[in-house]
């Protein structure tokens, strides 16, 4: 009824290869950009950003790097949280070796200092995958993690063995340290998100990217056809750990200011991020946000609902929460293995139909 | 295209046993045998995926010398598979345009940003994919996911695949196994007109002799590894190795 393509007419190439190409979906698209943009940094606190909306961001970008290793690539990694790591660690000595460095370049390079720590521990895949591929990236994790923990260097030789974030402003504003306001924070972490998802889709819908599934679908007809497979691999744990680097860098920097490797950046964390794309959506870039968006809005929803609303004792509380959460997430790969952007994707086909079934 | 000598173990199988012949611009080479003869280990050393044992190969009179299968892809060799190795996870469009691959020089910034010739090389490859998905009558499922179309036409997006880059020699590992006659027809028309159109020169393996024996300029018959025949179809046909290896020879 109201989500058709009759009618709309598509005279180019470029025009038919958009990302939304049905009016419907762009003007929803432009509705959520910008209430994102021009609505929630007025109405926004303290609480509703550092419980919901940064730590939401933050993963996302973690989960969309994961997506394009993972997701569009085949190459399952556990490394995420070491990756996270080397993201905060290189953008600490950044900011603290580069004081007039704009925040959002030692970002940017403390991923591509990722990017290239994440192709040395990406050269295994040449070799070997699927499990044994997991179990080789499991050593980054480990490795980087007792890294930063045991040479002082990394941490600038502070005595407690934390790194915390110095003050940096964008446009006069503070985005780091202690005086940051929540919209500022929430907006540039909503910048930076908002960008690099744009620029993930350009590279899946492009050559790099169908080069990065065709390894992903069946790598030997990949190879002969004519995809070199170091190549794709190595990029797509180049790019990946790009994302990854500049979300961890992000997770220190801009959300919680101090941190100290073990704690912030476990195995946990590794998993929490390959949950969220495999809930969400493995190969979608609108999955990333929706898993990251589960996996972070449901505690925090759940405790509101259980110690908020029905008073119960919050002891009680977080272990139900896991519980729940753990029955969700059973529930949602029962109902649909290939994650809820591909609920969304049937939706959409419905829609196109409805109210006639049969017709088409 | 010439093969010399190629020799080619697994272990102790021998599955080509000094096996020569050649592929001459523009013809249509069927290569056929019983199971196990070696047709598609010859295709697999044509394109690079094995490596031969002893023998070269010889591509526009130059020995080739032994390089990974996506470097053998670059010189214009393309193939399909006889079980369909479609990448499933993606649409008939992206998977005819990751055949262009050979034919595409992505620039990483220029892609990340979507800007200038990142998108011209997108549109112009389309353009030229465009043309193939035409010639093969798949538009309508342009957009549709391989893993959700009938074997019959994921063969024929396989062959677009193929066609993609603009091979010069075309290898096909049976093109219409568990196909109708209908479909056999619709498959030897594309063939022939891809031989006719853009002068490919094309080899297959196929074990419908009537298909065969109609579309091919010249047949190689193999057997246990080795070469028993090669000449045109009449002769082939009445050739007594070829009839022996087929119908069996009778013990006295």
């Amino acid at each position: 009824m109201f989500y058709r393509e009759t009618g709309e007419f598509r005279t180019s190439y470029p025009n038919d290869s958009q990302t939304f190409p049905i009016k419907f979906d762009r003007r929803l698209y432009y509705i959520m950009l910008f209430a994102a943009f021009g609505v929630i940094p007025f109405l926004i606190n303290d609480y509703w950003a550092n419980a919901v909306f940064v730590p939401f961001l933050i993963w996302a970008m973690a989960a969309l790097g994961l997506n394009l290793l993972t997701g569009y690539c085949g190459q399952i990694s556990l490394g995420t949280g070491g990756f996270m790591a080397v993201g905060a660690y290189a953008c600490y000595k950044l900011m603290t070796a580069f004081p007039e460095m704009s925040i959002i370049l030692c970002i940017m390079f403390a991923g591509v200092i990722t990017a290239l720590v994440g192709i040395l521990f990406g050269l295994p895949s040449l070799r070997i995958k699927g499990f044994y591929l997991a179990v080789a990236t499991l050593a980054a994790q480990f490795f980087l993690v007792w890294l930063f923990n045991k040479v002082p260097w990394f941490y600038n030789y502070s005595s407690s063995g934390q790194i915390s974030a110095p003050e940096r402003t964008v446009l006069g504003v503070a985005v780091t340290g202690s005086f940051t306001e929540a919209w500022a924070k929430y907006l540039f972490c909503l910048t930076m998100v908002f960008v690099f998802a744009w620029v993930a889709r350009n590279l899946t819908r492009g050559a790099i990217g169908r080069s990065w599934m065709a390894i992903r679908d069946m790598d030997i007809a990949a190879e002969i056809i004519g995809v070199n497979p170091m190549k794709a691999k190595l990029s797509a744990f180049a790019l990946s750990s790009f994302y990854i680097g500049m979300a961890g860098a992000m997770f220190f920097a801009n959300y919680l200011g101090a941190i100290e490797a073990t704690e912030a950046f476990g195995i946990n964390q590794s998993f929490l991020v390959l949950f969220m794309i495999i809930i969400g959506g493995l190969g979608s870039i609108a999955g990333s946000f929706i898993g990251a968006a589960f996996l972070v809005l449901m505690p925090v929803l759940l405790k509101n609902i259980l110690v908020g609303q029905m008073g119960w004792n919050t002891a009680i509380a977080t272990h139900l929460e896991f519980i729940i959460i753990g029955g969700l997430i059973v529930l949602v790969l029962i109902v649909e293995p290939h994650g809820m952007a591909q609920l969304w994707r049937v939706a959409k086909e419905k829609l196109r139909l409805w109210p006639f079934p049969h017709a088409s | 295209m010439e093969i010399e000598n190629v020799t080619l173990r697994f272990g102790g199988v021998t599955a080509l046993k000094d096996v020569s012949f050649d592929i001459l611009e523009g013809e249509i080479c069927a290569i056929i045998g019983p199971n196990g003869a070696g047709k598609s280990s010859m295709l697999n050393v044509i394109n690079g995926f094995y490596h031969p044992d002893e023998g070269q190969i010889r591509f526009r009179g130059e020995h080739r010398p032994t390089l990974p299968p996506y470097r053998i892809a670059h010189m214009g060799i393309a193939r399909t598979f006889q079980n369909i190795a479609l990448f499933r996870g993606m649409t008939t469009l992206d998977n005819v345009m990751t055949g262009r691959v050979t034919r595409m020089r992505p620039n990483l910034m220029k892609s990340m940003l979507w800007w200038g010739s990142a998108e011209r090389e997108e549109s112009e490859n389309r353009e030229f994919v465009e043309r193939i998905i035409d010639f093969l009558e798949i538009q309508s499922i342009r957009k549709t996911l391989v893993g959700r179309l009938p074997y019959g036409l994921q063969k024929r997006v396989e062959l677009g695949r193929a066609l993609a880059a603009e091979p010069s020699l075309l290898l096909l590992d049976e093109p219409m196994a568990g196909m109708n006659v209908e479909e056999k027809e619709d498959m030897s028309r594309f063939i022939l007109d891809v031989n006719d159109e853009f002068g490919t020169t094309i080899a297959l393996i196929e074990h419908d002799m009537g298909v065969v024996m109609d579309i091919s300029d010249r047949v190689v018959v193999m057997d246990y590894g080795r070469k028993i025949a090669d000449g045109p179809p009449d002769e082939v046909r009445n050739n007594q190795t070829v009839i022996d290896a087929y119908l069996g020879v009778q013990h006295d």
